[in-house]
């Protein structure tokens, strides 16, 4: 029998791990913590987790010597997924505290303006905007899990990335991909049964990457 | 679309067990802690919350391996309160898979913890709990409203809630749990007017709690107390009303609800 897709979570200090591992397992992962990038090597994936500020994240990141592990795995067209907090450590910066955060997507982190309560906490609507492996058999106009207050708006000249949006006070984009990179807004590991098949689906692009499909 | 409005079953737990009284007293046992949020998780619950309502020091260590149990049953959010009194202790909850951490006489005693720990893990990890009891006319001044009680409302402490519901949303709350002592365990419907009082003082979210008796409580809580959340314990426990069936009223009202398939299984 093959070994088990391997995937490391990246561990910044920020966000419920557990949940995150948790849910990995349950696709078939094998899942471990990455505090540092030896932590990263054998894996197959790495996932970005956490909620709060990109600032701390990142400082915890860059002391770990991380960022640069990072963006060569990117470089490498090998999976990465970023959830919430992870995914906007994907783009270039972050207007909740000017941190400069990984820059593999280009844009930025902007505050969700516009919005009749916030933070924005609970079920939303994610419209599909095109097909991603990420969201094989995901209704479009899914429920999944929100709790934020600031968003990723990707640059007008890599507008394509978007994969999904979702209205909370204006339209915002709750899903990316780009290459072997991708992140959602929502928790796909406390968004229930869809949730669950999300991660699942990352786990299958893993899958593939490893035995030398396209990412 | 707009966000959809949560139904929140609520697991109060002493000793390791599910209990539920009138007015936090009384108790009487209603099960397991991790079977039943398996049971909500399966039935359509928007999330899950576990509060200690013991909350004794020397429980704390059982209480981290109850949430861990508990997080590991759960597709859906779980939130957990009762006793954190420092960043460390919220650490440990959250490294426990809890998602969010409500406070309460924590947060009375020392507001500034509020603030570090929403620093610390992001304002919406921070729930701030307001137990609240209606003023009895001319009681304390002449102003109507409701003051924060605290130690699972046996303590007045002379605040006003709708106040104290506006300095904790400044001082980082990401959202506010709202109960109604005088309502708690009664089913006598939620207190629509306190609701409307903070809901409209705040723009974090807010979920409405204490006194919830079926699914047309809901509907009040949301469209005239402006709660962006329900949660209720023994309605649910004692499966008075279904979480589907709660949500499907709720929906005939023109509420948002997240719809889910597995809702319909009993």
């Amino acid at each position: 029998m093959r070994r088990p897709i391997r995937v490391a979570v990246i561990d910044h200090g920020a966000g419920n791990l557990v949940s995150v591992g948790e849910a990995l397992e349950d696709a078939g992962a094998a899942v471990s913590l990455a505090r540092r990038p030896l932590d990263m090597a054998g894996a197959d994936a790495i996932v970005l987790p956490g909620v709060g500020a990109a600032a701390p994240a990142m400082a915890r990141l860059r002391r770990q010597g991380l960022v640069g592990a990072i963006r060569r795995w990117a470089a490498d067209g090998r999976p990465v997924l970023g959830l919430c907090l992870g995914l906007q450590l994907l783009m270039d910066g972050s207007d909740e505290d000017g941190a400069r955060t990984l820059g593999l997507i280009p844009g930025r982190t902007v505050r969700l303006d516009g919005a009749p309560r916030l933070p924005h906490i609970g079920w939303n609507q994610v419209d599909l905007l095109r097909d991603d492996r990420l969201f094989d058999g995901i209704a479009d106009g899914e429920d999944l899990y929100f709790v934020h207050s600031y968003v990723v708006r990707p640059a007008p000249e890599v507008a394509e990335v978007a994969l999904a949006t979702t209205e909370h006070g204006g339209r915002f984009v709750s899903a990316v991909a780009s290459g072997s990179v991708r992140g959602v807004q929502f928790h796909p590991e406390r968004s229930g049964r869809a949730g669950r098949r999300i991660i699942a689906n990352f786990v299958g692009l893993a899958a593939d990457s490893r035995a030398g499909g396209r990412p | 679309m707009t966000v959809r409005c949560r139904v929140i079953p609520c697991l109060d737990v002493t000793g390791g067990r599910v209990v539920k009284g009138t007015r936090f007293v009384d108790l009487v046992d209603e099960g397991d802690p991790s079977a039943l949020a398996a049971r909500y998780d399966r039935e359509g619950a928007d999330e899950v919350a576990l509060l200690d309502i013991g909350a004794a020091p020397e429980g704390r260590g059982t209480m981290l391996a109850l949430v861990r149990r508990t997080s590991r049953r759960l597709t859906v959010p779980l939130t957990v309160g009762g006793g954190v009194r420092s960043v460390s202790e919220m650490r440990a909850v959250l490294r426990a898979g809890a998602d969010k951490v409500t406070m309460n006489t924590a947060a009375i005693g020392d507001p500034a913890l509020v603030t570090a720990c929403a620093t610390r893990f992001g304002r919406q990890a921070v729930v701030v709990a307001i137990d609240a009891r209606r003023r009895p006319p001319g009681a304390h001044d002449a102003s109507p409203g409701w003051e924060v009680v605290v130690r699972g409302g046996r303590d007045a402490t002379g605040i006003d809630a709708v106040a104290w519901a506006r300095r904790a949303a400044d001082l980082g709350a990401g959202e506010l749990l709202v109960t109604s002592i005088d309502r708690d365990g009664t089913r006598a419907g939620y207190d629509v007017a306190l609701l409307l009082a903070i809901s409209s003082a705040v723009s974090v979210p807010v979920i409405a709690s204490g006194g919830a008796a079926g699914a047309i409580d809901f509907i009040s809580a949301v469209i005239d107390g402006g709660a962006d959340a329900v949660l209720a314990a023994s309605i649910f426990h004692r499966r008075l009303v279904s979480i589907a069936e709660a949500k499907a009223v709720m929906a005939a009202a023109g509420i948002p609800v997240r719809q889910t398939a597995t809702g319909e299984v009993p």
